[in-house]
């Protein structure tokens, strides 16, 4: 059980969460313009590293907002948490 | 191969089992191979089994970065069955099980395949509308599948609570009777042991950390034990296959989430078949040794460690002793986690990439086991031929890109 800290509404357990993917994937400017591939590319492909990822969490049971957290995929240890419209953290 | 035979165990008794020998070699690496298997899994030893069997193809190494049966091939819940929705996964996993009828006489080696029957309960007017176009759709396909009224769930499995009082009360199941369990880790000693007698390296302990290339196809991989050659590479990594894949410059459309089970102590028999439940997430059968063996749904989010949230296991119990009161104080042993690579429709991916000579088998994400013989004998097709067999043609890595998705989430039966 990871313990997330919403920057709102402070320390909750994961259960309070909602997972959403990789953050700080754009929808693309121009959707018209893409190939089919680049196309299932934005659909379909995310980052999925065995290391630090970023990724967005929502507090579906508490203030429902969403917000981004820097973890580690194999410690589970979380490093930032950061809200939508900040800067991810600079990589170590 | 020292065959298993009646004479064969009475002779080993005399000498007080001492003198069995090993079920595969320990091989070093050599220089150069024709085909290298990036993964010692259930499905990369089946691979390297059939390229030797039904292609001739025996310079072949399998490198595997621990040891045989350390990952998702002993980690999974064991079930074997076909009943998928699409005829393309059909056509798959009903050539697995196929297989599975008679792969412990083809290996020479008990898998104690048991062929007991999977219910997939319903619990709502859209799970019992859909459980009944899965039996039709299974009938037009071949597939034995029966549709059951919770009176006949009963009859088929007593211990079931059926009562209509129930927060998510049984409102029927389907049911496959070919299908069943099968003892997971013999599988993959069983695949070692046929594909070393023909000729297979099996390395264990040797990790990749690198792919090799040349003129734009691949020449071969570094690795923890030094650097291999071949002019044709099969990454079969399960839940690392991104990371794999990364090394070669390939992006996968999967994410890598630990999917946790458990087992309770033992019992006498007291559960007949294999209950599965997609709408309260867990899935259940008595191994023969007699322990509960209980499956749960993914942790939602990405992770390579081997071991997930608490309350996943939580929700999986309080799901199993709505199903199953009885259980109720029954102790659980051991819990764990397999680390599952999971595609955007639930279905896997068996293909050649862009990289000339370099191909791969991966996204079984949450059901891999049951597919081990079907999976390794189409990707040993593809390797050997440089075409897909007709079974994996429709799992391209393309098909991200043509939109011909073929969306099992409905019988994966796992929660994603």
């Amino acid at each position: 059980m990871l313990l997330i800290s919403c920057p709102w509404c402070g320390e909750r357990e994961e259960i309070e969460f909602s997972y959403g993917g990789q953050a700080h994937v754009g929808y693309p400017q121009d959707p018209r313009a893409l190939s089919d591939e680049e196309w299932g590319q934005y659909l379909f492909v995310r980052d999925n590293p065995k290391g630090l990822f970023l990724e967005r969490w929502v507090h579906s049971q508490g203030c429902r907002r969403w917000f981004n957290i820097a973890r580690h995929t194999v410690t589970h240890g979380i490093t930032a948490i950061y809200k939508p419209g900040e800067p991810p953290p600079p990589p170590a | 191969m020292q065959r298993f035979s009646f004479p064969s165990l009475v002779r080993n008794a005399l000498s007080h089992h001492e003198r069995w020998k090993p079920f595969w070699r320990d091989a070093a690496p050599k220089q150069r191979y024709d085909v290298i298997i990036i993964g010692g899994g259930g499905h990369g030893l089946a691979t390297a089994y059939y390229l030797a069997k039904n292609h001739g193809i025996t310079r072949v190494a399998v490198l595997e970065k621990g040891w045989i049966g350390s990952g998702n091939t002993g980690r999974n819940t064991t079930i074997i069955r076909s009943n998928y929705l699409w005829n393309e996964s059909a056509a798959i996993y009903e050539h697995a099980l196929k297989l599975w009828e008679g792969l412990s006489e083809e290996l020479n080696i008990n898998l104690m395949f048991s062929q007991r029957g999977v219910l997939n309960l319903a619990h709502s007017l859209s799970d019992v509308r859909e459980g009944m176009r899965r039996v039709e759709a299974n009938k037009l396909n071949g597939i034995d599948a029966e549709w059951c009224t919770p009176a006949q769930v009963k009859e088929f499995c007593p211990i079931i609570d059926v009562s209509p009082t129930t927060r998510y009360p049984v409102m029927g199941a389907t049911l496959q009777r070919r299908a069943g369990v099968a003892r997971h880790d013999t599988v993959a000693w069983g695949y070692a042991r046929a594909a070393d007698s023909l000729g297979v390296d099996i390395i264990e302990n040797c990790e990749v950390t690198g792919v090799l290339r040349e003129n734009g196809g691949v020449a071969g991989v570094r690795t923890t034990r030094g650097n291999i050659m071949a002019d044709k590479i099969g990454i079969v990594a399960a839940g690392h296959s991104s990371v794999v894949a990364a090394m070669a410059d390939i992006r996968l459309p999967l994410q890598s989430h630990p999917l946790q089970a458990l087992v309770s102590e033992s019992m006498k028999p007291i559960h007949p078949c294999v209950v599965m439940s997609n709408a309260v997430h867990v899935y259940v059968s008595q191994s023969d040794k007699g322990e509960l063996v209980i499956g749960a749904g993914i942790d939602a989010y990405n992770s390579y460690s081997q071991r997930g949230s608490f309350h996943v296991i939580e929700h999986q119990m309080a799901a199993l002793i709505e199903l199953f009161p009885i259980f109720s104080r029954v102790r659980m042993l051991r819990t764990w986690a397999g680390i599952v690579d999971v595609c955007p429709d639930a279905s896997p991916i068996i293909s050649k990439t862009p990289v000339r000579g370099l191909f791969i088998n991966c996204g079984w994400g949450t059901g891999g086991f049951k597919a081990t013989p079907s999976s390794g004998w189409a990707f040993a097709h593809t390797i050997a031929t440089g075409n897909p067999h007709p079974h994996n043609a429709p799992f391209t890595l393309e098909r991200f890109s043509t939109g011909a998705l073929i969306d099992e989430h409905g019988a994966a039966a796992v929660a994603h």
